[in-house]
């Protein structure tokens, strides 16, 4: 067991250094910090000196690999790919082009995403295990066929149709819930459970029978 | 037999979990808010405005802040000197912070008076001396808390103060105090900021006198402040004068302003020209600031009648009655038709009227438009998704709210929208563009055939009017009615314009050289290109429809489209041939719409607003006439020669003008549509207990369901329990035989 999870960490590493370098060569290769900073700054009244300032105020005026012009280190430090790309793992995620800083805001985010996942996560677990092994203890009965058809139907129709059909229903037809929302602390039940519900259940087809 | 006995269990699970669901629902069916209210119950029957963002605003910092979706907010919390009367048309200045409106005096190059009447060629600098009211206090901020000897409590904080600070409001105290001149003049400044990317600093760079070397000044500063010190980053540009905006006393300051400008006024009344305190900078820019977000961007200072109190741009923004505001109040005038309307009924009540705005974020178009219908947001748009839900079209045109808002009392804002939705050739291209006689003929062709009345009631859902010239009804110039119409499109009959037959096109085209889309010298179909950007499936089907406008012709048109970067580059260098563009004014002044054609602001040539590079030398000087005329009959006289040039030029074919949508419950009063002001929300009213009365009556929870629901899974649950009895059974006899 050790050592599988050993191969699967040591298996992370090249996955994820990787993916940061397909990222940085589609991020900064392909799309050019000018198309970038052209993006946005918007429509109206943008200059060259506009965009070359907001270049020079992200750090994306530096060479992307080597920098010739600096010293020692910073000929491979003071570049875009060590700036952005190679800080990356050490958790410093630094500023988006918006100006915010992004690891604050993957703290003040990932909260209600955990409030849904999380018991997604648990009920879901509990109802397909469940589920699962009931169609296992009536094995090859009519009932396995009906409950195997009934995954299959559910695992055919696309998730957002379980979103949108599970608000329309709960929400706009029943009053039962509000449409969209959330509340931090407890009140959060009421945004949460409707979420939980349809997530569950979407999942049913392909994970209780598999 | 172990295991076994645990899956028993496992039917039992899910019925028994949705009667702990319902349980849990009538627990919160019993306090009396609806249940699907998505705010605290506390909230209901208070003096609370909800509303939406889409998207997060990128800036709220008003150097750098020019989109509609922030001036929402902007427009709220700073207070320009001048704004936009509310209630009368045509779009009139008043004094806001300002004592009076200020009107300029005229300097020569030696810096001498000249008198009013003399011509705009002579005169060099025009000057602003502006007066703002005394006694006007900024919002509670941490950045002016003072302890008692009147030192500033958070303007050298370290690493370890900031430690358990995560938002503005975790700062224990705030200050305020007074508005003065200066901070008007320090926002200026602000504009050719180092660090901050001024949307008008090109355009204000040529007017303000000093203000393009001010920004290299301040750029030698701030790189030599860097090299002195990595941290600190506050740049006070107290330190460092501009030459054409000076402090004339605490209430009074002055800005020089190259040539005679006009127009200047309307820039007063944007939050660009809004007054910053440095104590609010100087706060901003400690180190360890930027890293929780807490940025002049998310945080605005001001002196106006609300306040941000929350910003969490991921769930909600929040803005607040600023509790030191000046007071305002409600305006005792209006125009004809204002006191019919109801717009009156607050006339003298002090500003603003609601307490509170909650902006919650909705990335969704359907879940906005579903809480609207359930009372839970107090107006909206009209997405196209929903569009056939809201609006019905009678027969004759006229447009109607379907009986379902109806009933709910809903009323509807319409207003044509003072922007330009156009088509533009580019004039350096050698077929389509030049100033021949050929290429004439051919964009005006072209103006006959593509079809905007077809275009606005299929793609906006007649949600437009086709334009006749570039100004939108509302702005000075643009002409009503016969008169009104583009004669080179259009055809004057009793039942209004008529756009001329394709027939007409042809016959253009074939004087143009092009009969039936073929060159008449080299015998080759006609070809020509459309620049376009975006790729959704809306895109293509209005691309398909642009298309089978020019194939009536038969043109060939192709589509080059790109992505957005593309096509900025395509336009900038001038190698685009057809293309589709708009404009949104920024101030009620015709000038703002016909500069987009003035030789000068070339695209290619000068990096201007001219996307289409037409240059015409009458126009061009017709134009520099007019941008100094006042209002009148003289003025209009000019525009009209002006407007007669395009169209006879063709350089663009004039599409339409968007009309907005807007839908308000009918709680929500003082809702007419300011398209210059976007200060509007001081003036709103809404009645919270009739909201609360009519989201009880909208959203009664029906449960019925839910119970048909459960009794469903348990028939569904039946078989498989008589399954496994029959085999107990089995087991029970294979056990006794």
């Amino acid at each position: 067991m050790f050592a599988y999870v050993l191969r699967r960490a040591l298996y992370a590493i090249p996955i994820l250094v990787g993916v940061n370098l397909i990222t940085f060569f589609l991020f900064f290769v392909v799309n050019t910090p000018d198309d970038m900073a052209r993006m946005h700054l918007g429509m109206k009244r943008v200059t060259p000196d506009a965009i070359e300032k907001w270049k020079a105020e992200r750090g994306y005026d530096r060479p992307l690999l080597y920098n010739a012009q600096a010293d020692g280190s910073d000929r491979l430090t003071a570049t875009i790919f060590f700036d952005k790309s190679v800080r990356l793992f050490g958790f410093d995620f630094g500023s988006s082009d918006a100006g915010r800083n992004i690891g604050a805001d993957i703290k003040q985010r990932m909260w209600p995403s955990l409030a849904i996942a999380v018991p997604q996560f648990l009920v879901g677990l509990l109802v397909y295990v469940s589920f699962a092994m009931l169609l296992a203890f009536f094995r090859g009965s009519y009932l396995d066929i009906s409950g195997v058809v009934l995954c299959v139907v559910l695992m055919s129709i696309s998730g957002l149709f379980y979103i949108i059909a599970g608000q329309y229903v709960f929400s706009k037809l029943l009053h039962l819930f509000p449409v969209s929302g959330y509340e931090p602390g407890w009140l959060a039940w009421r945004f949460v459970l409707l979420p939980v519900v349809i997530g569950v259940i979407a999942g049913l087809g392909s994970s209780g029978r598999v | 037999m172990e295991p076994r006995q645990l899956l028993i269990r496992a039917p039992v699970t899910l019925p028994a979990w949705i009667a702990g669901m319902l349980a849990a629902i009538a627990i919160a069916g019993c306090s009396e808010q609806p249940w699907n209210s998505p705010y605290p119950a506390w909230q209901a029957e208070q003096n609370i405005l909800y509303s939406s963002f889409s998207e997060r605003p990128k800036h709220l910092d008003p150097a750098q802040s020019y989109s509609s979706n922030e001036v929402v907010f902007t427009a709220q919390i700073y207070e320009p000197p001048l704004q936009y009367h509310f209630l009368k048309r045509p779009y009139q200045l008043e004094p806001l912070t300002a004592v009076k409106i200020p009107s300029p005096y005229y300097l020569d190059q030696a810096g001498r008076r000249l008198t009013d009447d003399t011509p705009a060629a002579e005169i060099a600098y025009s000057v602003y001396d502006i007066e703002i009211e005394p006694g006007i206090r900024y919002q509670p901020h941490p950045a002016f808390a003072r302890d008692a000897e009147g030192r500033y409590l958070y303007h050298d904080l370290s690493g370890a103060d900031l430690e358990r600070i995560n938002a503005l409001a975790d700062f224990a105290e705030t200050g305020s105090r007074e508005l003065v001149a200066t901070d008007y003049v320090y926002q200026i400044k602000r504009l050719a900021h180092p660090r901050l990317h001024s949307p008008i600093f090109g355009l204000m760079s040529e007017y303000i006198d000093g203000l393009a070397e001010y920004a290299k000044t301040l750029k030698q500063a701030d790189r030599q402040q860097q090299s002195r010190q990595a941290e600190n980053l506050f740049l006070d540009l107290r330190d460092y004068p501009l030459s054409g905006v000076e402090v004339l006393d605490r209430y009074r300051y002055r800005v020089k302003i190259r040539g005679k400008y006009p127009q200047f006024l309307y820039w007063l009344a944007m939050p660009f020209f809004a007054p910053m305190p440095w104590e609010a900078e100087r706060f901003y820019s400690q180190p360890g600031m930027s890293k929780r977000n807490i940025t002049l961007d998310w945080y605005p200072v001001g002196t106006g009648p609300y306040m941000l109190t929350v910003n969490n741009p991921n769930r909600q923004m929040i803005m607040e009655r600023n509790t030191n505001f000046h007071g305002e109040r409600y305006p005792e005038q209006g125009e004809a038709g204002d006191i019919e309307a109801g717009l009156l009924a607050d006339a003298g009540r002090p500003l603003p009227l609601i307490d509170k705005v909650i902006y919650s974020l909705e990335k969704e178009n359907i879940p906005t438009w579903n809480k609207f219908l359930q009372g839970y947001y107090d107006a909206s748009g009209v997405s196209s998704d929903s569009f056939d839900q809201a609006i019905q079209i009678g027969s004759g045109g006229d447009i109607s709210l379907t009986p379902e808002l109806q009933d709910k009392g809903i009323q509807l804002n319409t207003a044509v929208a003072t922007s330009i939705s156009y088509m533009g050739f580019n004039m350096l291209d050698p077929v389509v563009g030049g100033d021949s006689e050929r290429a004439r003929l051919l964009r005006q062709a072209i103006a006959i055939a593509m079809d905007y009345e077809e275009l606005i009631s299929i793609f906006a859902n007649g949600r437009g009017i086709p334009a006749q010239g570039p100004l939108p009804p509302g702005i000075f110039g643009y002409r009503e009615g016969q008169p009104g119409i583009n004669p080179y499109v259009y055809d004057w009959t009793k039942h209004g314009p008529q756009r001329k037959p394709v027939a007409e096109a042809k016959r253009l085209l074939a004087a143009a050289g092009y009969p039936d889309g073929r060159d008449v010298e080299t015998g080759k179909p006609l070809a020509l290109y459309f620049d376009t950007t975006g790729g959704g499936p809306d895109d293509a089907a209005r691309l398909n429809w642009i298309r089978k406008q020019f194939a009536k012709l038969d043109i060939q048109l192709q589509i080059r489209n790109t992505d957005y970067n593309r096509f900025q580059d395509k336009m900038l260098k001038g190698t685009a041939q057809i293309f589709q563009w708009g404009w949104n004014a920024d101030y009620p002044d015709p000038e703002n719409f016909l500069f987009l054609l003035y030789g000068n602001n070339g695209k290619v040539e000068h990096n201007g607003e001219n996307a289409a590079n037409y240059r015409n030398a009458e126009f061009d000087r017709l134009f520099e006439r007019m941008k100094n005329m006042k209002n009148g009959p003289q003025r209009q006289e000019v525009i009209d020669r002006m407007v007669e040039i395009l169209r006879h030029d063709a350089p663009w074919v004039f599409g339409f003008h968007p009309k907005q949508f807007v839908l308000y419950h009918n709680w929500y009063h003082n809702a007419k549509t300011n398209l210059m002001a976007n200060n509007g929300l001081k003036y709103r009213r809404i009645d919270p207990q009739l909201r609360e009365q009519q989201r009880r009556a909208w959203n009664q929870p029906v449960v019925w369901p839910l119970g048909v629901l459960v009794l469903l899974l348990a028939l569904a649950m039946l078989p498989a329990l008589i399954a496994y009895r029959r085999h107990e059974q089995q087991r029970v006899q294979a056990a006794q035989s």
